[in-house]
């Protein structure tokens, strides 16, 4: 495929691409216009209208404290994004620099780095980043660190791997031949080179860390009231489960269709990156 | 002094079954403008050679001796000292063009880049330089094709757009590992006469490593023939291929195909394999090979027997093998 129209008219055929696109496009425009406009206040409690069903007033009702739900559904989704780029960030910033010095140093500087990933694997995501959230005290800059340094090496480990492959291929040596140096060489001609990799690895990361941030907001340790998010959601619905389920379904529903969503896009575009995938399907 | 001077070279690689000697002992001097073929079957160490002047050996392997450049010992030098004069003054091109070009880079910005590295330019200058290079070495339409991608050309124009990288620094050695191997023969020998017409002009001077004695007969002035890691006749193109001192060059002569040799006859062969670099044989390299071995060949590796006007061979049974009849 030479052309971008190749490249759109393979897009629009691969329907994980599509769907993907579609739920990834709607949550991102959920969180926007929220910025400027929702049906309700998502913080204002009004105690009359408490535990109401879905209506025309409250499309998905409200909560114990008379919140509208979809109201704090959508400003909830600017918290995921924030949380999501801002850790996918870190981590990839800092990951992607490891992985490559790993890959262009070799010897004991790859050595030091990926048994220091190791090392980070050996424990389980969620209870270092509780371990951290306790240490710096919870709140959502805090959830976004501890979500971020997890990351690190995740995309240390794939940079390495990606850029390894790279590294060993003729036009690398007819680099070096031409007298350019690691960096200029990583810069230059490995970076571009995996960029595909890294970004499909980006957006999956950036599914895992929404699901983190809920994950951590749901024990309490994430985002603090009133600021809405979908894992606190959870948590306090929890009480109401028998009184009124729909408060757990909801945020629920918007966790999964926004992780599905971005592990769709993600998958949809490794295979638009990879020509030889795409003709297997 | 002599602008490349090669002095006792040697390439140690360490492999898991013990240590191999890809290069040893290898001497050879080349003057400004002048060219040097280096000859030999796979594994005789003829890329490790090009390799090593340039300091691109794998990491695990070690450079013994002397690489004198304009006086410099490349051997000695630091990785800065090393990024100045690749592709600067020692420039390379490789066997497969198909891979020596990065996909993600337009074939303009690769031959830009080197020229606003090493030289200076600015993006604007060095892109009207690229485009003359391209031009020099026959891309139609260079104006046009500055922006192509490598994918868009065809094996014969990657190659030139390689010559054109090598070439934009106007490097003082123009280092050729095999530059005609992946291509066809009407295309082989457009790229061997561009190159030939490059080094005349630019008065550079050129190393050209082929398998094929063809190429080498037409192109360079002296000749190296290595097998097993070591040098085993060398000196100037017409004198070696009149002589064909070695019993090994010989053997590469009688293996090569020629013309009104009459159908269904069957080429001649080397009995044998190449040794292996890990465990070489204590005496010549070849011994286990040739017609004329005898006991002395096989105790140490012979030293070079001078033949007279810079022609020598190592073996210890000239006389024999130079025998009209043998």
């Amino acid at each position: 495929m030479t052309t971008s129209g190749g490249w759109l008219a393979r897009a629009l055929r691969s329907g994980n691409f599509l769907i993907g696109a579609a739920l990834s496009g709607t949550l991102a425009l959920t969180a926007l216009v929220s910025l400027f406009w929702t049906p309700k206040s998502a913080t204002a409690i009004s105690i009359p209208h408490r535990l109401t069903q879905p209506s025309g007033e409250f499309p998905l009702g409200t909560d114990h404290f008379g919140r509208d739900v979809l109201s704090m559904l959508m400003v909830g989704a600017q918290n995921s994004i924030l949380v999501g780029v801002v850790a996918v960030g870190i981590g990839a910033t800092l990951g992607i620099a490891l992985g490559a010095l790993a890959s262009a140093r070799r010897g004991w500087v790859e050595e030091v780095v990926m048994r220091l990933t190791d090392f980070s694997f050996a424990f389980p995501a969620i209870l270092s980043a509780i371990m951290l959230t306790a240490i710096l005290g919870p709140g959502t800059v805090n959830s976004i660190i501890a979500i971020g340094i997890f990351n690190i090496p995740l995309f240390a480990r794939v940079t390495r791997g990606s850029a390894n492959a790279i590294w060993a291929r003729e036009f690398i040596l007819a680099a070096r031949a031409a007298g350019k140096g690691a960096f200029r060489i990583t810069l230059e001609h490995v970076l571009p080179n995996i960029a595909s990799v890294l970004i499909v690895q980006a957006t999956i990361q950036f599914a895992l860390a929404i699901l983190a941030e809920a994950g951590l907001s749901y024990l309490g340790l994430g985002t603090q009231p009133p600021q809405p998010s979908w894992g606190r959601m959870l948590n306090e619905a929890q009480t109401m489960m028998f009184l009124a389920p729909r408060l757990a379904v909801f945020p629920g529903i918007a966790i999964a269709l926004a992780v599905l969503g971005l592990n769709l896009l993600g998958d949809g575009l490794r295979d638009l990156f990879d020509p030889k995938l795409a003709r297997k399907r | 002094m002599a602008l490349l001077e090669v002095r006792d070279l040697s390439v140690e690689i360490a492999t898991s079954r013990g240590t191999g000697f890809a290069v040893r002992g290898l001497n050879f001097a080349l003057e400004r403008g002048q060219t040097l073929g280096i000859v030999g079957e796979s594994g005789c160490g003829k890329s490790m050679t090009a390799l090593a002047l340039m300091r691109l050996v794998p990491e695990n392997a070690r450079i013994g001796g002397a690489i004198l450049f304009d006086g410099e010992d490349l051997a000695q030098a630091d990785e800065a000292r090393l990024c100045q004069i690749r592709g600067n003054r020692i420039a390379m091109i490789f066997q497969e063009p198909m891979t020596s070009l990065n996909p993600v880079h337009t074939i303009g910005r690769q031959i830009a880049e080197p020229l606003m590295m090493h030289r200076g330019l600015d993006a604007a200058s060095a892109r009207a330089e690229a485009i003359r290079l391209l031009d020099r070495v026959g891309i139609p339409e260079a104006r046009r094709r500055v922006d192509s991608w490598p994918h868009q050309l065809s094996g014969g124009q990657r190659q030139r757009a390689m010559i054109a990288m090598a070439l934009s620094c106007g490097p003082d050695i123009l280092l050729a590992d095999e530059p005609t191997t992946a291509l066809d023969v009407t295309i082989q020998r457009q790229i061997l006469t561009l190159i030939g017409d490059l080094v005349r002009d630019s008065g550079m001077s050129l190393i050209l490593i082929s398998h094929d004695l063809g190429v080498i007969a037409e192109t360079v002035d002296s000749t190296v023939v290595m097998y097993g890691g070591m040098a085993v006749e060398s000196g100037p193109t017409a004198r070696v291929f009149a002589g064909l001192a070695h019993p090994y060059t010989q053997g590469l002569f009688a293996a090569r195909p020629q013309l009104g040799q009459g159908a269904g006859k069957r080429l001649a062969t080397i009995a044998g394999v190449v040794p292996d670099l890990v465990d070489l044989p204590a005496g010549c390299a070849f011994a286990g090979r040739c017609r004329l071995a005898v006991q002395a060949c096989r105790v140490a590796p012979p030293a070079p027997q001078d033949l007279g006007l810079g022609h020598s061979a190592a073996c210890l049974r000239l006389d024999a093998a130079r025998e009209p009849a043998a």
